[in-house]
């Protein structure tokens, strides 16, 4: 583990160069697993996050079933390879903590009511993480929801901010998160309806506003990115040329047993 | 030009009258719900989705597979969130409990229709109909698409299942929930499978007919070593 810097902010420049309204480089890629029915691999600096969506489905316990709508279901998982010293694989205090607010930030967002009696799996698997994983998984799985077809009133999108050195700046990487004074994820959608808030460490009531601003556009950022990837996908996938491949050799006899 | 491509939450028209499926009202403005193509017509306007599982409709013909036989139902695997239930009454002649079994195992595939849904979304099926269309399926092979996909493997007016039809030469029945029957020939089936696996990955894409006529030329040349022209031979 790196030490305390002696400054977070250097000539207007954090750690890693970055001005403090820069988030770090973002990026994603949207239907990467064949088996679910929606998936998104997101980078956020050092942060590498897997999420996949599976559903509407069947949800079992049959008794957890609700009647008139769907239930959203959201784990969020660290694998013991994601931190320098080995994490305990499985469920954490933390772990269980930071799946029911995503869950929440999903909540109010998914159409539950269009599919009753069912279940909407969000996972979300953190590969690597370097500071703010939550805000990243939530928005791997805000783009695998959309991949998977579910309807939502619109994208969320998540990012935190903190304050170093006194002053408020946007994105905190690793040693921001660990030395600094505050940190304080949110999430939001387009639309700037907050479903995520927390924070940890002290802010006045003019800093967390101000904080909170700064959360905005860091947000707007995101969402930017997030909309990028989802028209870009289908962009691509468009496959003008016939492939050809392997045409077999002329006179080879193949298989047509009806003749 | 293809359709464009929305996202959820993307502003569509500020006239709530023109919202239709895959988009909601919000503020006295419509919305997209869905991730899809956005599909405008004069007085709606609607979002195509791109994926998605199958929400069974009354009235639909689907395949689905026999799971489990209990004392008066067949349960039906149909692709869905939601199972199937095919009563026995529902069975085209009367048959004794004890002998359901006799006429649909575990296993066995049919192809079926949505008789009723109901709020809680309890799917009863029938394999009773006028025209004797629906029935157990007990030969040929089948292939999956996504539901959403599904409309264009049969196309505007059926023109793309005709097209497969007469230029592959098999059988083949499309369920709405994405299920595809395919009868005929092995190597006709694999061609068949192949076409559908284009569809499938140039759904959103316009013009795919046209597409779909020059890639099944293009296939049969390469597979038989010979030209289209000489298709009676084939």
């Amino acid at each position: 583990m790196s030490e305390k810097p002696e400054h977070f902010i250097v000539d207007g420049k954090r750690l890693d160069g970055r001005r403090v309204d820069e988030l770090r480089p973002i990026k994603i890629e949207i239907g990467v697993l064949g088996r679910a029915d929606g998936s998104c691999y997101l980078e956020w600096g050092n942060n590498k996050v897997l999420a996949a969506v599976y559903g509407p489905r069947e949800l079992h316990p049959r008794h957890r079933q609700k009647m008139t709508r769907s239930v959203v279901q959201f784990r969020y998982n660290m694998a013991s390879f994601s931190v320098d010293e080995r994490t305990r694989p499985g469920p954490s205090r933390r772990s269980i903590e930071i799946s029911k607010v995503s869950r929440e930030a999903f909540e109010p967002v998914v159409f539950t009511k269009f599919f009753p009696k069912t279940a909407i799996d969000v996972f979300v698997e953190i590969l690597q993480a370097g500071a703010g994983t939550r805000t990243a998984g939530i928005n791997a799985a805000s783009l695998a929801l959309a991949d998977a077809g579910i309807p939502m009133r619109g994208l969320v999108s998540a990012c935190a901010v903190g304050k170093v050195d006194g002053e408020i700046v946007l994105d905190l990487m690793k040693e921001e998160d660990n030395y600094g004074e505050a940190d304080l994820p949110v999430a939001m959608t387009a639309g700037r309806q907050i479903t995520l808030l927390q924070m940890d460490g002290h802010l006045t009531t003019e800093e967390f506003y101000r904080a909170l601003e700064l959360a905005k556009t860091g947000c707007d950022q995101v969402y930017e990115l997030q909309r990028q990837a989802l028209i870009e996908k289908y962009s691509k996938e468009y496959t003008t040329e016939i492939e050809d491949e392997d045409p077999a050799p002329a006179g080879e006899p193949e298989g047509d047993a009806d003749e | 030009m293809g359709k464009r491509i929305v996202i959820p939450g993307d502003l569509l028209s500020d006239d709530i009258r023109v919202s239709g499926s895959g988009t909601y009202v919000a503020d006295g403005a419509v919305r997209a719900a869905l991730y899809g193509l956005l599909n405008e017509g004069e007085r709606y306007i609607s979002v195509i989705p791109l994926a998605g599982r199958y929400i069974p409709q009354t009235s639909d013909r689907v395949i689905g597979v026999i799971t489990e036989v209990t004392y008066s139902n067949w349960i039906v695997d149909i692709n869905s969130p939601y199972d199937g239930l095919l009563h026995i009454s529902q069975y085209p002649r009367r048959i004794e409990i004890e002998q359901m079994s006799r006429y649909l195992k575990v296993g066995d595939c049919i192809l079926t229709m949505v008789k009723d849904v109901d709020a809680s979304m309890k799917v009863e099926l029938t394999l009773r109909d006028k025209d004797r269309e629906l029935r157990r399926l007990s030969d040929g092979r089948i292939t999956a698409i996504s539901p959403t996909k599904m409309p264009r493997v049969i196309g505007r007016s059926g023109s793309m299942i005709r097209l497969l039809k007469s230029e592959i030469g098999c059988n083949m029945f499309v369920g709405q929930n994405g299920r595809i029957w395919i009868n005929g020939s092995e190597d006709r089936i694999d061609l068949a499978i192949e076409a559908v696996r284009y569809i499938e990955a140039n759904a959103h894409t316009p013009g795919l007919t046209d597409r779909m006529q020059a890639f099944l030329k293009a296939k049969k040349k390469t597979r038989f070593g010979k030209t289209h022209e000489n298709e009676e031979e084939w």
